[in-house]
This record gives structure tokens, C-alpha cells and sequence, in this order.
């Protein structure tokens, strides 16, 4: 019984990192493909990781994939945050069917947005260091 | 049997998101494929585990978590910087 359970939570994971991959390929903007491949693969390798818990079934492996899915829930969305804004103040261009840019309203300014900067030659030159100035 | 099918899933996961790594038009979709593969790594390594049979291998998914962390950091820090921070200094 704890077999089954172990091996479909391991086919579980194993198809929500499909899924991650074929969105990370298949989606049409940077911004997206990271919506698609933090959260999914998040929860797959979690799955995989109660998986293989469930499989040895005592006490150090499950504390072992406990930290293992811990470890994950907290750092992939930081670095998932960390990376976004980066790519965004680098002007990494949005799809075209993008409805609202919060960021964009409340006066933060991509490098290469739907909006020019004030100097573009300066901002141009240095790209990265325009978001830096006005944080 | 189970096992290999799972494995076989992951591979083409990873299979998939190294097609991004190649193709993707920006340095942060190279990011991004990167780090969906050292995440799915990690969960390659978990079913490795179980179909070995060594408890063992769950250490290195924790290890592998954490070096991916900071890998994906240190990309979103070199992206922020702009392109090659050792020729301006």
C-alpha cells in the first residue's frame, strides 16, 4: 500500500515537471514561462520528494525530504522575485497581449518599456543602473 | 518499470527546457531554463533514490537545492548588473 502511494506521488511530481517544461517552452513571454516553471516544478519536486519519504518510511529520510521540500517552498519564490524584477528593469520585452503593467503606473521605468526614460542615451549606455537610482 | 517510465518523464522535462536553453531570445530565459533543470535534477534525484534504493541520495537533493538557489541569485545579480560587469569597473 505505502508502495503505491510513494510511486504515484512520484509519477505525480514527474508530470507536473512535465508540464513545467512544456510551459517553460511553450509560452509566449519570459514573465510567463517563470509563472509556469517556479510554481509547477515547486510542487513536483515537493511530490517527489514525499514520494521517496513514503518509499524508505523512516524517520531521517523524512526529515531529510521534509528539509529538502522546506528548502524549496522558501528560496524558489525569492529567486523566482529576484530574477523577475532584474529581467524586467533589464527590458526584457513584455507580450503583446499584456493587459496592465503595475510596475509601469506607478512610475517605475523599464529600460526598453512602453515608455522612454527620461535620458535614454545615459539609461542606454548603463542599462541596470536606472532602476538603482530610484530604489 | 514504473520507475523508468517516471525517469523517462523527467529526462524529456529536462529534454524540453534545454530547447529553451538553447533557443531562448534573452540571457534571463537562459536563466530560467537553467533553473527549472536544476530543479528538476533535484527531483531526478529523489526518484533515483527510490528506484536504488539509498537513502543517501536524499542528502544531495537538499545540497542541490541550496548551490541552485544561489546559482539562480547570482544570475539575477549578473542580469541586473548588465551584461559583462568585468569590462566597466
Amino acid at each position: 500500500m505505502g508502495q503505491i502511494v510513494s510511486t504515484a506521488l512520484l509519477a505525480v511530481g514527474a508530470a507536473f515537471s512535465l508540464i513545467a517544461a512544456i510551459g517553460v517552452v511553450r509560452f509566449p513571454d519570459l514573465f510567463l514561462r517563470m509563472h509556469c516553471s517556479t510554481k509547477s516544478a515547486t510542487l513536483g519536486v515537493s511530490c517527489i520528494m514525499l514520494g521517496a519519504a513514503l518509499h524508505f518510511g523512516d524517520l531521517v529520510s523524512f526529515t531529510k525530504a521534509l528539509a529538502a521540500i522546506l528548502f524549496i517552498l522558501v528560496t524558489a519564490p525569492v529567486a523566482a522575485h529576484v530574477l523577475a524584477r532584474a529581467a524586467y528593469f533589464a527590458g526584457v520585452p513584455l507580450w503583446k497581449g499584456t493587459l496592465s503593467d503595475a510596475m509601469h503606473e506607478q512610475g517605475e521605468h523599464r529600460i526598453a518599456g512602453l515608455e522612454q526614460p527620461a535620458e535614454p542615451d545615459a539609461e542606454a549606455e548603463t542599462p541596470g543602473n536606472g532602476s538603482r537610482s530610484r530604489e | 518499470m514504473a520507475k523508468d517510465i517516471i525517469t523517462g518523464m523527467l529526462l524529456a522535462a529536462i529534454l524540453l527546457a534545454f530547447f529553451r536553453l538553447a533557443r531562448g531570445p534573452s540571457l534571463p530565459d537562459r536563466a530560467v531554463a537553467l533553473d527549472l533543470i536544476s530543479t528538476i535534477v533535484i527531483g531526478l534525484i529523489g526518484v533515483y533514490a527510490v528506484s536504488t534504493d539509498d537513502p543517501l541520495f536524499l542528502d544531495l537533493a537538499v545540497v542541490l537545492a541550496l548551490i541552485a538557489f544561489l546559482a539562480t541569485v547570482a544570475f539575477a545579480r549578473f542580469i541586473a548588473k548588465g551584461g559583462h560587469p568585468w569590462d566597466k569597473s
